[in-house]
């Protein structure tokens, strides 16, 4: 059996805006990836605990709520505590550029705004796991 | 040390660390394990070799059902009683995999809110990776390192089934069937092999129009089919709203009651246990010789070979595979 890329795709925070993720959790199914979609309403402690459940190889995370300062840190955070350092972070959304590179800094692997086409963060997450997995 | 010795040094010592840790409850080392025994990597049988002594102490409960008729909410209120009861609970929810792209959508962990923070619970989402009988392949393993993991529950969600998907029968104790008012007559019923393969009826979204027509087609099926040979366990046909936890408390009862029949005497789940057993070291024997088998028999490469010349109808399916066959097991002649 070969293995498949697993990306738990979630929605932090308080705002119902969830057709941006699912529309990137679709795209990463045809893309042939094992999408674990947790809903909306996610605390960063729920996201780090799925994701660490599920062994995924990625997490997805979609933030339009303005809070992605906040929440993106905690889950690095997370992550560290629980002695995670194989998992890839990743996120879309509404984030201004200087955000996006301080988070780039500070650990996520990397942001993609709106309008951005699905292939891009699908052919990101593909040469990532390619580099990570030598076969 | 040869290389592939020390690789299989390497496995080994991979497998026994995971092994112990998981046995402690490391929730990182549960997860990878099940990740290994899903891709079906040497760590991963390894493992499940280690672990087999340590497997068979939980209660397996298959939770099988049509799409929508509200298993993974079923699955969540279930876990949360049994959680109150101070048991552990293991949950493993089936998803299909698109047979186009490979890839599968696993969405059973939006209903299954209890699933956060607790160590006492742990739920993970399988793709069903191209098997049809509504569990994957792995299902079976997975629910082994569950159980060495020191999981009382194993709850098992299948793939939303139609008529005929029912594997989750061979890998659980007790197995319920979510019907839904909506599902359809009793030839239905009686139609899809279920009435068998189904320890406890549930009826759920009871409250919708039909609910009780539906339990008495169910009742009227059971009936016709006969289960009431000796001693056998009378199936029940209980009425459940899982949205609002309802039926949930008389569901467990019944689970209850159904284990407490298997374990009625002291070898009684042993033989019910033994058969699925047996049917499972058949399978498993038949799957380890075809790999065996088939290794450096260029299947993929002949079948591109051959496919244009049958796809024109130049030769036939059935001379191709004899031809393969032939040079590959030449001593077939019976």
């Amino acid at each position: 059996m070969e293995e498949k890329i697993r990306v738990l795709v979630a929605k932090p925070g308080l705002d119902g805006h969830d057709r941006g993720a699912k529309v990137i959790a679709s795209a990463f199914r045809d893309a042939g990836f094992e999408v674990i979609y947790t809903g909306l309403h996610q605390t960063p402690e729920m996201i780090v605990d799925a994701a660490i459940q599920e062994d995924v190889d990625v997490l997805s995370v979609s933030v339009l709520s303005g809070a992605h300062m906040t929440v993106f840190p905690r889950i690095l955070d997370l992550l560290k505590e629980q002695g995670v350092t194989d998992m890839h972070v990743i996120g879309g959304g509404i984030i201004p550029n200087e955000d996006a590179e301080k988070l780039v800094q500070m650990g996520v692997g990397a942001i993609f705004g709106p309008g951005t086409p699905t292939t891009e963060p699908i052919a990101y997450i593909r040469e990532w796991y390619a580099k990570r997995k030598p076969a | 040390m040869t290389r592939s010795q020390e690789e299989s040094r390497g496995r080994t010592a991979e497998a026994a660390r995971l092994a112990e840790r998981l046995a402690q409850g490391d929730r990182r080392a549960i997860a990878r394990g099940i990740s290994h025994v899903e891709d079906g990597t040497p760590v991963g049988r390894a493992l499940l070799d280690r672990i087999y002594t340590l497997t068979g102490r939980g209660h397996r409960v298959g939770i099988t059902g049509p799409p929508g008729s509200g298993k993974s909410t079923l699955v969540d209120h279930l876990s949360r009683r049994l959680r109150e009861r101070g048991l552990r609970v293991g949950v493993l929810a089936i998803d299909p995999t698109s047979p186009f792209s490979g890839g599968a959508l696993l969405g059973d962990r939006i209903r299954m809110r209890a699933a956060t923070q607790d160590e006492g619970l742990f739920v993970r989402s399988m793709a069903s990776r191209g098997s049809l009988g509504g569990v994957a392949a792995a299902t079976y393993e997975a629910s082994e390192v569950l159980e060495a993991a020191g999981f009382d529950w194993i709850l098992i969600e299948t793939v939303g089934v139609g008529q005929s998907e029912l594997e989750v029968v061979e890998l659980a104790d007790t197995t319920v069937l979510l019907l839904v008012p909506e599902s359809g007559d009793a030839v239905q019923v009686m139609k899809a092999g279920i009435m068998e393969a189904a320890d406890i009826f549930v009826v759920n979204k009871y409250d919708r129009e039909g609910g009780d027509r539906r339990s008495q087609d169910i009742e009227t099926s059971l009936e016709i089919s006969g289960w009431n040979r000796g001693g056998a366990w009378r199936p029940p046909v209980l009425p459940a709203v899982a949205s609002r936890g309802e039926g949930i408390v008389e569901l467990l009862e019944q689970i209850d009651g159904h284990f407490a029949h298997l374990t009625r005497d002291d070898d009684s789940l042993g033989r019910a246990r033994k058969d699925k057993i047996e049917r499972r070291l058949r399978a498993l024997l038949r799957r380890a010789l075809l790999d065996r088998a088939t290794r450096g028999a260029r299947i993929d490469e002949r079948l591109e070979e051959a496919l244009d010349r049958i796809a024109a109808r130049e030769i036939s399916p059935y001379r191709w595979v004899e031809t393969v066959l032939a040079d590959w097991m030449p001593s077939g002649e019976e």
